[in-house]
Protein backbone atom coordinates (compact mmCIF):
# COMPACT_ATOMS: atom_id res chain seq x y z
CA UNK A 1 0.00 0.00 0.00
CA UNK A 2 3.10 2.26 0.63
CA UNK A 3 3.56 2.25 -3.51
CA UNK A 4 0.55 4.14 -3.88
CA UNK A 5 2.06 6.67 -1.76
CA UNK A 6 5.16 6.86 -3.98
CA UNK A 7 3.69 7.71 -7.03
CA UNK A 8 1.10 10.32 -5.38
CA UNK A 9 3.87 12.07 -4.34
CA UNK A 10 5.84 11.78 -7.97
CA UNK A 11 2.66 12.88 -9.47
CA UNK A 12 2.63 16.04 -7.05
CA UNK A 13 6.18 17.09 -8.31
CA UNK A 14 5.69 15.80 -11.97
CA UNK A 15 2.47 18.49 -12.07
CA UNK A 16 4.44 21.45 -10.02
CA UNK A 17 7.85 21.11 -12.05
CA UNK A 18 6.03 21.28 -15.53
CA UNK A 19 3.51 24.07 -15.00
CA UNK A 20 6.11 26.18 -12.83
CA UNK A 21 8.14 26.05 -16.14
CA UNK A 22 10.83 24.88 -13.90
CA UNK A 23 11.19 21.61 -16.44
CA UNK A 24 11.12 23.90 -19.55
CA UNK A 25 14.64 24.45 -21.83
CA UNK A 26 14.30 28.12 -21.86
CA UNK A 27 13.62 28.71 -18.51
CA UNK A 28 17.23 26.92 -17.89
CA UNK A 29 18.64 29.26 -20.15
CA UNK A 30 16.86 32.45 -19.37
CA UNK A 31 18.19 31.65 -15.83
CA UNK A 32 21.96 31.37 -16.97
CA UNK A 33 21.48 34.54 -18.56
CA UNK A 34 20.36 36.23 -14.95
CA UNK A 35 17.57 37.65 -17.18
CA UNK A 36 14.67 36.50 -14.99
CA UNK A 37 14.11 35.98 -11.22
CA UNK A 38 11.90 33.46 -11.81
CA UNK A 39 14.18 30.06 -11.88
CA UNK A 40 16.05 31.60 -8.60
CA UNK A 41 12.31 32.26 -6.94
CA UNK A 42 11.49 28.80 -7.16
CA UNK A 43 15.29 27.70 -5.98
CA UNK A 44 15.29 30.05 -3.47
CA UNK A 45 11.84 29.62 -1.53
CA UNK A 46 12.56 26.08 -2.13
CA UNK A 47 15.29 26.21 0.03
CA UNK A 48 13.67 29.09 2.80
CA UNK A 49 11.03 26.56 3.62
CA UNK A 50 13.21 23.57 2.92
CA UNK A 51 15.43 24.50 5.56
CA UNK A 52 12.87 25.32 8.34
CA UNK A 53 11.07 21.99 7.75
CA UNK A 54 14.14 19.45 7.48
CA UNK A 55 15.70 21.65 11.01
CA UNK A 56 11.98 21.13 12.33
CA UNK A 57 12.30 17.40 11.72
CA UNK A 58 15.69 17.03 13.02
CA UNK A 59 14.96 19.22 16.12
CA UNK A 60 11.11 17.40 17.31
CA UNK A 61 12.75 13.94 16.83
CA UNK A 62 9.51 13.33 14.59
CA UNK A 63 9.10 9.87 13.51
CA UNK A 64 8.39 8.70 9.48
CA UNK A 65 5.07 8.29 9.06
CA UNK A 66 5.39 4.58 8.95
CA UNK A 67 6.57 4.89 12.49
CA UNK A 68 10.30 4.56 11.82
CA UNK A 69 12.84 7.19 13.50
CA UNK A 70 14.25 9.37 10.83
CA UNK A 71 17.98 9.72 9.84
CA UNK A 72 18.83 12.18 7.55
CA UNK A 73 22.49 11.24 6.56
CA UNK A 74 25.68 14.24 6.07
CA UNK A 75 27.06 14.41 2.49
CA UNK A 76 30.51 13.10 2.55
CA UNK A 77 33.28 15.88 3.06
CA UNK A 78 35.46 16.01 0.07
CA UNK A 79 36.16 19.06 -2.29
CA UNK A 80 37.05 17.55 -5.79
CA UNK A 81 33.75 15.06 -6.79
CA UNK A 82 31.22 17.89 -5.87
CA UNK A 83 33.39 20.63 -7.81
CA UNK A 84 34.59 18.57 -10.45
CA UNK A 85 31.36 15.92 -10.92
CA UNK A 86 29.28 19.32 -10.40
CA UNK A 87 30.57 21.71 -13.20
CA UNK A 88 30.09 18.81 -15.59
CA UNK A 89 26.44 18.45 -14.32
CA UNK A 90 26.10 22.00 -15.15
CA UNK A 91 27.35 22.02 -18.56
CA UNK A 92 24.79 19.26 -19.16
CA UNK A 93 22.01 20.86 -17.42
CA UNK A 94 22.47 23.80 -19.38
CA UNK A 95 22.85 21.93 -22.82
CA UNK A 96 19.51 19.64 -22.33
CA UNK A 97 17.69 22.42 -20.21
CA UNK A 98 16.82 19.85 -18.06
CA UNK A 99 18.16 18.07 -15.01
CA UNK A 100 17.18 14.09 -13.82
CA UNK A 101 13.93 14.67 -12.90
CA UNK A 102 12.30 17.06 -15.66
CA UNK A 103 13.84 14.47 -17.78
CA UNK A 104 11.82 12.14 -17.03
CA UNK A 105 8.50 14.19 -17.02
CA UNK A 106 9.69 15.44 -20.48
CA UNK A 107 9.58 11.63 -21.96
CA UNK A 108 6.89 10.50 -20.62
CA UNK A 109 4.58 13.87 -22.01
CA UNK A 110 5.62 13.06 -25.45
CA UNK A 111 8.70 14.94 -26.54
CA UNK A 112 10.44 12.00 -27.99
CA UNK A 113 13.82 13.25 -28.18
CA UNK A 114 13.80 13.32 -25.00
CA UNK A 115 14.53 9.38 -24.81
CA UNK A 116 18.29 9.95 -26.43
CA UNK A 117 19.50 12.51 -23.80
CA UNK A 118 18.02 10.05 -20.71
CA UNK A 119 20.00 7.29 -22.88
CA UNK A 120 23.12 9.40 -22.89
CA UNK A 121 22.42 10.08 -18.68
CA UNK A 122 22.40 6.38 -17.74
CA UNK A 123 25.37 6.00 -20.42
CA UNK A 124 26.76 8.14 -18.44
CA UNK A 125 25.92 7.26 -15.02
CA UNK A 126 27.36 3.61 -16.19
CA UNK A 127 30.79 4.96 -17.13
CA UNK A 128 30.92 7.08 -13.83
CA UNK A 129 30.30 3.72 -12.01
CA UNK A 130 33.37 2.00 -14.84
CA UNK A 131 35.78 4.59 -13.57
CA UNK A 132 34.98 6.02 -10.32
CA UNK A 133 38.37 4.12 -8.61
CA UNK A 134 40.15 6.09 -10.95
CA UNK A 135 38.78 9.63 -10.49
CA UNK A 136 39.33 12.08 -7.83
CA UNK A 137 37.06 12.00 -5.05
CA UNK B 1 -5.25 30.25 -12.51
CA UNK B 2 -4.25 26.14 -12.44
CA UNK B 3 -4.28 26.90 -16.26
CA UNK B 4 -1.93 29.28 -16.17
CA UNK B 5 1.66 29.22 -15.31
CA UNK B 6 2.25 28.65 -11.49
CA UNK B 7 4.39 31.56 -10.00
CA UNK B 8 7.97 30.73 -8.59
CA UNK B 9 6.40 31.25 -5.12
CA UNK B 10 4.25 28.78 -5.16
CA UNK B 11 6.31 26.08 -6.94
CA UNK B 12 8.80 26.98 -4.93
CA UNK B 13 7.11 25.76 -1.33
CA UNK B 14 5.70 22.83 -3.11
CA UNK B 15 8.70 21.57 -3.93
CA UNK B 16 10.38 21.79 -0.41
CA UNK B 17 7.00 20.05 0.49
CA UNK B 18 7.42 17.09 -2.08
CA UNK B 19 10.98 17.12 0.02
CA UNK B 20 9.40 16.83 3.31
CA UNK B 21 6.85 14.08 2.53
CA UNK B 22 9.53 11.94 1.23
CA UNK B 23 11.87 12.92 4.69
CA UNK B 24 8.60 11.87 6.38
CA UNK B 25 8.63 8.56 4.62
CA UNK B 26 11.90 7.83 5.96
CA UNK B 27 13.23 8.19 1.91
CA UNK B 28 15.13 11.10 0.27
CA UNK B 29 14.28 13.34 -1.95
CA UNK B 30 16.60 12.68 -5.25
CA UNK B 31 16.41 11.71 -8.89
CA UNK B 32 19.44 11.15 -10.47
CA UNK B 33 20.23 7.73 -8.38
CA UNK B 34 17.41 6.40 -10.67
CA UNK B 35 20.07 6.55 -13.20
CA UNK B 36 21.86 4.10 -11.42
CA UNK B 37 18.78 1.72 -10.54
CA UNK B 38 18.13 1.70 -14.47
CA UNK B 39 22.05 0.65 -14.95
CA UNK B 40 21.72 -1.97 -12.44
CA UNK B 41 18.15 -2.99 -14.52
CA UNK B 42 20.67 -3.19 -17.44
CA UNK B 43 22.48 -5.97 -15.81
CA UNK B 44 25.70 -3.34 -15.28
CA UNK B 45 26.25 -5.29 -12.16
CA UNK B 46 27.93 -7.70 -14.63
CA UNK B 47 31.18 -4.74 -15.31
CA UNK B 48 31.48 -3.95 -11.84
CA UNK B 49 29.85 -4.20 -8.18
CA UNK B 50 29.23 -0.47 -8.03
CA UNK B 51 25.89 -1.44 -9.44
CA UNK B 52 25.53 -5.01 -7.79
CA UNK B 53 22.46 -3.01 -5.40
CA UNK B 54 19.30 -4.84 -3.92
CA UNK B 55 16.88 -3.61 -6.17
CA UNK B 56 14.11 -3.96 -3.77
CA UNK B 57 15.26 -1.02 -2.02
CA UNK B 58 15.52 1.42 -4.77
CA UNK B 59 11.63 0.54 -6.02
CA UNK B 60 9.94 3.78 -4.32
CA UNK B 61 12.39 5.78 -6.11
CA UNK B 62 11.03 4.55 -9.28
CA UNK B 63 7.84 4.55 -8.27
CA UNK B 64 8.25 8.24 -7.54
CA UNK B 65 9.71 8.60 -11.07
CA UNK B 66 6.49 6.43 -12.29
CA UNK B 67 4.44 9.43 -10.58
CA UNK B 68 6.45 12.44 -12.14
CA UNK B 69 5.72 11.15 -15.56
CA UNK B 70 1.88 11.13 -14.68
CA UNK B 71 2.15 14.21 -13.17
CA UNK B 72 3.90 15.34 -16.36
CA UNK B 73 1.32 14.23 -18.66
CA UNK B 74 -1.60 15.93 -16.13
CA UNK B 75 0.50 18.87 -16.42
CA UNK B 76 0.73 19.33 -20.16
CA UNK B 77 -1.79 17.51 -21.69
CA UNK B 78 -4.96 18.25 -18.89
CA UNK B 79 -3.67 22.06 -17.41
CA UNK B 80 -1.79 23.71 -20.13
CA UNK B 81 -4.16 25.01 -22.85
CA UNK B 82 -1.25 27.00 -23.83
CA UNK B 83 2.24 25.52 -23.56
CA UNK B 84 4.37 29.00 -24.60
CA UNK B 85 6.87 29.56 -22.22
CA UNK B 86 6.97 33.24 -21.78
CA UNK B 87 10.75 34.13 -21.29
CA UNK B 88 11.86 37.52 -21.29
CA UNK B 89 12.27 39.94 -24.10
CA UNK B 90 16.14 39.60 -23.60
CA UNK B 91 16.30 36.02 -23.72
CA UNK B 92 14.25 35.72 -27.06
CA UNK B 93 16.33 38.17 -28.91
CA UNK B 94 19.86 35.99 -27.83
CA UNK B 95 18.20 32.87 -28.60
CA UNK B 96 16.95 34.28 -32.32
CA UNK B 97 20.12 35.44 -32.80
CA UNK B 98 21.78 31.63 -32.22
CA UNK B 99 18.80 30.35 -34.47
CA UNK B 100 16.32 29.34 -31.74
CA UNK B 101 13.11 30.91 -34.06
CA UNK B 102 10.49 28.79 -31.32
CA UNK B 103 11.90 31.20 -28.55
CA UNK B 104 9.10 32.46 -26.19
CA UNK B 105 6.53 30.28 -28.60
CA UNK B 106 7.12 26.96 -27.20
CA UNK B 107 7.92 24.97 -24.00
CA UNK B 108 11.22 23.29 -25.33
CA UNK B 109 12.86 24.27 -28.40
CA UNK B 110 11.77 22.95 -31.43
CA UNK B 111 15.35 23.33 -32.77
CA UNK B 112 15.83 20.27 -30.44
CA UNK B 113 13.28 18.27 -29.24
CA UNK B 114 11.01 17.73 -32.46
CA UNK B 115 10.78 14.56 -34.66
CA UNK B 116 12.00 16.94 -37.44
CA UNK B 117 15.48 18.00 -35.46
CA UNK B 118 16.00 14.40 -35.18
CA UNK B 119 16.79 14.15 -39.15
CA UNK B 120 20.17 16.14 -38.12
CA UNK B 121 23.20 14.45 -36.99
CA UNK B 122 24.23 17.28 -35.08
CA UNK B 123 20.85 17.74 -33.01
CA UNK B 124 21.44 13.54 -31.80
CA UNK B 125 25.19 14.81 -31.18
CA UNK B 126 23.83 17.98 -28.62
CA UNK B 127 21.41 15.24 -26.95
CA UNK B 128 23.67 12.84 -26.51
CA UNK B 129 26.45 14.96 -25.02
CA UNK B 130 23.92 16.71 -22.90
CA UNK B 131 22.79 13.42 -21.57
CA UNK B 132 26.07 12.13 -20.57
CA UNK B 133 27.17 14.98 -19.07
CA UNK B 134 24.18 14.73 -16.62
CA UNK B 135 24.20 11.60 -15.87
CA UNK B 136 28.14 11.22 -15.32
CA UNK B 137 28.43 14.50 -13.71
CA UNK B 138 25.67 14.24 -11.35
CA UNK B 139 26.75 10.53 -10.20
CA UNK B 140 30.44 11.54 -9.85
CA UNK B 141 28.86 14.95 -7.89
CA UNK B 142 26.62 12.09 -5.93
CA UNK B 143 23.40 14.52 -6.71
CA UNK B 144 21.68 16.43 -8.91
CA UNK B 145 19.58 19.59 -8.69
CA UNK B 146 16.63 17.53 -6.07
CA UNK B 147 20.10 15.96 -4.19
CA UNK B 148 21.84 18.65 -3.89
CA UNK B 149 20.08 22.37 -4.45
CA UNK B 150 17.35 21.47 -2.76
CA UNK B 151 18.00 18.44 -0.24
CA UNK B 152 21.21 19.26 0.45
CA UNK B 153 21.36 23.00 1.21
CA UNK B 154 18.32 22.45 2.77
CA UNK B 155 20.15 20.24 5.61
CA UNK B 156 23.03 22.95 5.36
CA UNK B 157 25.48 21.06 3.73
CA UNK B 158 28.47 22.56 2.98
CA UNK B 159 29.23 19.57 0.29
CA UNK B 160 26.09 20.23 -1.82
CA UNK B 161 26.97 24.40 -1.57
CA UNK B 162 30.09 23.40 -3.27
CA UNK B 163 28.15 21.08 -5.97
CA UNK B 164 25.69 23.82 -6.81
CA UNK B 165 28.53 26.68 -7.04
CA UNK B 166 29.68 23.37 -10.00
CA UNK B 167 26.54 23.57 -11.68
CA UNK B 168 26.95 27.46 -12.32
CA UNK B 169 30.36 27.62 -13.29
CA UNK B 170 29.30 24.69 -15.78
CA UNK B 171 25.76 26.32 -17.09
CA UNK B 172 27.27 29.76 -17.15
CA UNK B 173 30.47 28.15 -19.10
CA UNK B 174 27.66 26.37 -21.15
CA UNK B 175 25.52 29.05 -22.28
CA UNK B 176 27.62 32.24 -22.82
CA UNK B 177 31.03 30.60 -24.21
CA UNK B 178 30.00 26.99 -25.44
CA UNK B 179 26.05 28.26 -26.86
CA UNK B 180 28.07 30.65 -29.42
CA UNK B 181 30.10 28.11 -31.06
CA UNK B 182 27.81 25.24 -31.29
CA UNK B 183 24.98 27.16 -32.38
CA UNK B 184 25.69 30.38 -33.13
CA UNK B 185 27.10 29.12 -36.85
Amino acid sequence: MKSIWYIIVGTFLGVILYKSEAASWFRIYEMFQFDSFHMYGIIGSALAVGIVLVQWIKRSKVKSFFGEPINIQDKERSFARYIIGGTLFGLGWALAGACPGPMYILAGTGYWPMFIVLFGAVVGAFIYGILRNKLPH
Amino acid sequence: MLYQPWPWYIAGPLIALVMAVLILMGKRFGMSSNLETFCSIGGAGKFTDYFKVDLKSRRWNLLVVLGSVIGGFLGAHLLSPNPAVQISEKTVTKLNELGFESAGTAYLPTELFSMEALTKPLVWIILLVAGFLVGFGTRYAGGCTSGHAISGLSNLQRPSLIAVIGFFIGGLIMVHVLFPLIFGS
